[in-house]
């Protein structure tokens, strides 16, 4: 096998010295009644087998270039540079661990401060973790830090978040005695907040923005109310490039502010590994959850970077820990970093701009060719469209000539038939959009 | 070992990436425009100028994180025996194949016609594990070691649940991992603190007295933080089970055992894999990791939603399981570190697997043997894929694990685990892997050979150690006490 280095000689001089006569004999510890017979798996691939069975499971997958994709909800198709690839591939950074050992990890320990800087300005927040899993598991361990900070147990959460993110939620939540109040919307397509009125016994209220339709939340005004009822103000996003253009959630009174960073450099990847991005007041540092990175000094004075503010976590804490996180998403806050400073602010707004004029201009014209857009608040680069109940006959037919038409939100909605959720990214273009919606006409 | 043979090296200075920017540079073409500009309102957008990143050109990116590797060390730069890590070779051709177009550029949300290939991919990857442990059916969604741990404990409340009677406590023994009490006080347990015996293994007579109706199960890790098989392991799931309580094996430490042992045989209920360690996918500096969870037939029905399944010929994502915990990711794992662990599993077959147990299994007790005369060793015993030394000899010189832990970084290794477990005082949990030669796990004995002898007769190195790196001893007290996040 090649990754195994061992030569039999080497392996007889070695056993002999640890004083058993063959490999077996390692596991003697090991009782009889606990042996596995054999293993039944595929007879090892020679690296060249490998590669032809895998390029045949690659090639049955519908994907750009070939595929028009107009599919968004929480998973977008974003250029990224070479430059981006290039670096994360580099193995100094994709074959380290955790950097528990500072003097040997200062590459990892800034490019990670770095990712800690850049993802708070984006956010608008004055901290943010060194990542977690995705966004959605980001939004249950904001929900978990207000329920520890308010000591109440009740939170209410958008019903305009993305539904498999509210299904984490109450996965993450089932065990505990904590409800969750689901907000209705409006008929404007963003969170309706006049059931919270007067509402003091919520620890924190969740919204998504851009929410699960692509509609732009105000914000401002949500935040507004949620304090007045002394709710943490949870923000939360499954688009990060928005907040190139978008003014930030902190900066309209978010506390805490969560969300996906896939658009950021990482490619889409059958749905993972994402980022999970979480971010707060500075007053709330002692109650992050997962891994902080800190710029202090070495013995000479020299600047760098550790791990810090451990006490929170479960290797000395055990079972008080803020949360059981270990590994998080560290190679995918790097690609982040690296894609943001490819960018710059400069780039990232032009970008997100044109994400939001290309979408505009596919609405535009849908409702131009009559169908009904049937949510009037602002987008950014997804929104619902209301096609014939039986428009599947059509996505079907688009499916023949390698358009995926959307996503059909009637599973997750089964009270919206016939509406679709359609993104448009930069990788869309104009053409590929009027091709589109010929094809829905006919 | 006196001519240290590892080089200073090149090491190039480099500013904070905001301190290289200039406004008006770019690293990214912009597409070309072909729809008008459509202002959004100015309520929304804010000032017009955009978050407040650097700006920088293509090269300045390059340069600045080309540097910042470089001041870093992986698995590919060389011997990286962290304890309980298992930090084996990253094989090549799983990168490429994670890399492919159809793989990396799908959309999760693909009907399931158009995306065949990752659907079987995960169908075949479940059953690969499912076997290799021995148990029935697996879940890869979890997105970490951890984040299997809570899915398990998740499954273990429900299943006391759904039988009508929930249980409020979990029993953790000493020697599992730190993240275990926290997985479980996450689900709501109380965990339960039980003690390693003298052989450093967990005895049947301390679990049974602990375990009572009240008692949701055990979270054991075999082989244990300590590198030891549980010899006791038929007896305690035995009796665990025989009180109505189920076995959850944290399998952060399968390297030691593929093929070897059969988890169902000894009583494992539910099990959770890191592919990020076990099956050669790498670690990212902290992750994507990934924690596929494997349960036996009767839990089978509280695996998160949603499954793969196959039918008609095809596969197709199933929500169906009104049993299910739910949902633990937005969407069905970190896909692209199954590819990688999928990959490997082909390249390796059921002999390779098995023979890379045994190799990691010989180098530790290579390195135990080679090393016992001058580092205490708490349990003298044949070891799984890993050995704990502790400082208990160097410390009349004043010499602690940490000094030891920094001197290895100037012979050019990274350091072992140190101060865990917490069972053995000041302890250094070495964990060579199957993928180190003879040679290099040589050349590393010879360095802690030399650490020792100079712990003797100039422990001042020690004190001062590292330095060949980037910088020396970091203060971590100044860190914590006045934190800098944020640049």
């Amino acid at each position: 096998m090649r990754y195994l280095p061992h030569t039999e000689e080497e392996i007889a001089a070695m056993l002999d010295l640890v004083g058993v006569k063959r490999l077996d004999d390692l596991f003697s510890s090991i009782p009889d009644n606990c042996r596995k017979k054999s293993l039944n798996l595929p007879d090892a691939m020679t690296e060249w087998e490998l590669n032809l069975h895998m390029d045949s499971l690659a090639e049955s997958m519908a994907g750009p270039p070939a595929y028009k994709v107009f599919l968004g909800a929480g998973r977008y198709d974003h250029f990224i540079p070479a430059s981006v690839t290039h670096l994360l591939n580099r193995s100094e950074f994709v074959t380290a661990y955790t950097p528990y050992q500072p003097e040997m990890s200062q590459g990892t320990l800034q490019a990670i401060y770095e990712y800690q800087t850049l993802a708070a300005r984006l956010m608008g927040v004055d901290l943010a973790t060194a990542s977690h899993y995705d966004g959605a598991t980001a939004l249950a361990e904001a929900l978990l830090m207000a329920v520890r900070k308010t000591k109440k147990n009740k939170i209410a959460v958008s019903g305009l978040i993305h539904p498999a993110w509210l299904d984490v939620v109450n996965t993450y939540f089932a065990p505990g005695d904590c409800e969750i109040i689901r907000l209705p919307w409006t008929k404007e397509g963003r969170t309706d907040l006049s059931v919270i009125e007067k509402r003091e016994d919520l620890a924190a209220v969740a919204i998504q923005s851009p929410n699960f339709f692509g509609c732009i939340e105000d914000l401002k005004a949500a935040g507004k109310k949620i304090d007045a009822i002394k709710a943490l103000v949870i923000v939360s996003f499954t688009e990060a490039l928005a907040y190139g253009l978008l003014k930030s959630p902190g900066n309209c009174g978010a506390d805490i502010v969560c969300g996906e960073g896939q658009s950021l450099g990482l490619p889409q990847a059958f749905g993972g590994p994402g980022l999970g991005m979480l971010g707060s007041r500075s007053e709330f540092m002692r109650l992050l959850p997962g891994r902080l990175v800190g710029r202090t000094k070495d013995i000479d004075g020299m600047p760098g970077f550790v791990l810090t503010l451990a006490t929170r976590e479960q290797h000395i804490r055990r079972e008080k820990a803020t949360s059981n996180i270990c590994s998080n998403n560290s190679l995918c806050a790097l690609a982040a970093v690296i894609y943001m400073a490819s960018l710059g602010g400069t780039g990232i707004r032009q970008l997100a701009q044109l994400n939001h004029d290309k979408a505009q201009y596919l609405k535009t014209e849908l409702k131009k060719a009559g169908f009904n857009i049937p949510y009037s608040s602002p987008v950014f680069n997804e929104f619902v469209v209301e096609f014939q109940p039986d428009f599947k006959k059509i996505y079907d037919r688009l499916l023949e000539k390698k358009i995926i038409a959307g996503l059909n939100i009637e599973p997750y909605f089964p009270e919206l038939p016939g509406r679709y959720l359609l993104c448009v990214t930069e990788t869309i273009t104009k053409k590929d959009m009027d091709a589109l919606i010929k094809e829905v006409q006919l | 070992m006196n001519d240290n043979s590892v080089a200073g090296g090149l090491i190039l200075n480099e500013k904070m990436l905001w301190e290289r920017g200039k406004k008006g540079r770019s690293g990214f073409s912009l597409p070309k425009r072909d729809v008008k500009e459509c202002l959004l309102d100015h309520e929304l957008t804010g000032s017009g100028s955009g978050p407040d990143l650097p700006d920088l050109s293509e090269i300045d990116v390059i340069r600045h994180f080309t540097r910042l590797s470089t001041w870093n060390f992986g698995i590919d730069t060389g011997l990286y025996p962290l304890g309980s890590c298992t930090m084996k070779y990253n094989p090549k051709t799983n990168e490429r194949q994670a890399a492919l177009t159809g793989l990396a550029g799908s959309h999760p949300l693909l009907p399931s016609d158009f995306s065949q290939g990752a659907l079987e991919l995960m169908f075949k990857l479940e059953q690969f594990l499912a076997e290799i442990t021995g148990l029935d059916a697996a879940t890869l969604q979890p997105g970490a070691g951890a984040h299997g741990e809570l899915s398990g404990m998740l499954m273990i409340n429900a299943w006391h649940k759904a039988k009508g009677s929930p249980r409020s406590k979990i029993i953790i023994p000493d020697t599992a991992h730190g993240t275990n009490p926290a997985s479980a006080a996450l689900c709501g347990f109380t965990p339960v603190h039980i003690l390693s015996n003298e052989k450093g293994i967990l005895s049947s007579e301390d679990v049974a007295a602990v375990m009572d109706d009240d008692t949701a199960g055990i979270m054991v890790t075999n082989p244990n933080t300590l590198g030891l098989f549980e010899e006791n392991i038929v007896q305690i799931t035995e009796l665990v089970h025989a009180k109505g309580g189920l076995v959850y094996c944290d399998g952060a430490n399968l390297n030691a055992v593929m093929g070897i042992v059969d988890m169902k045989r000894i009583g494992i209920d539910i099990m959770h894999l890191n592919l990020h360690k076990t099956f050669s996918t790498p670690h990212g500096g902290g992750g994507p990791g990934s924690g596929p969870v494997c349960v036996t037939k009767m839990l089978e029905p509280f695996l998160p939603v949603p499954r793969v399944i196959k039918k008609g010929g095809k596969y197709i994502l199933s929500e169906e399981f009104p049993n299910s915990i739910g949902r633990l990711l937005a969407f069905h794992g970190h896909f692209s570190v199954l590819v990688k662990a999928y990959s490997y599993i082909l390249s390796m077959g059921a002999e390779g697997l098995k023979k890379a147990s045994s190799l990691a299994v010989l180098n530790a007790n290579y390195i135990k043997e080679k090393l016992k005369d001058l580092f205490h060793l708490q349990f003298d015993r044949p070891c799984m894929h890993e050995v704990v030394f502790s400082d208990h000899k160097q410390e009349q010189n004043k010499i602690s694990t940490l000094d030891i832990a920094k001197r290895l970084m100037d012979f050019g290794f990274h350091p072992p685990t140190i101060y865990f477990p917490l069972v053995v005082k000041g302890a250094i949990m070495i964990e060579p892997t199957e993928t180190e030669s003879k040679d290099d796990i040589d050349s590393f004995i010879a360095a802690m050979r030399t650490i020792a002898h100079e712990a003797d007769n100039d422990p001042e190195i020690l004190r001062q150690a590292p330095s060949k790196c980037k910088v020396k001893r970091m203060d971590e007290t100044t860190a914590a006490r006045k934190p800098q996040l944020c640049g």
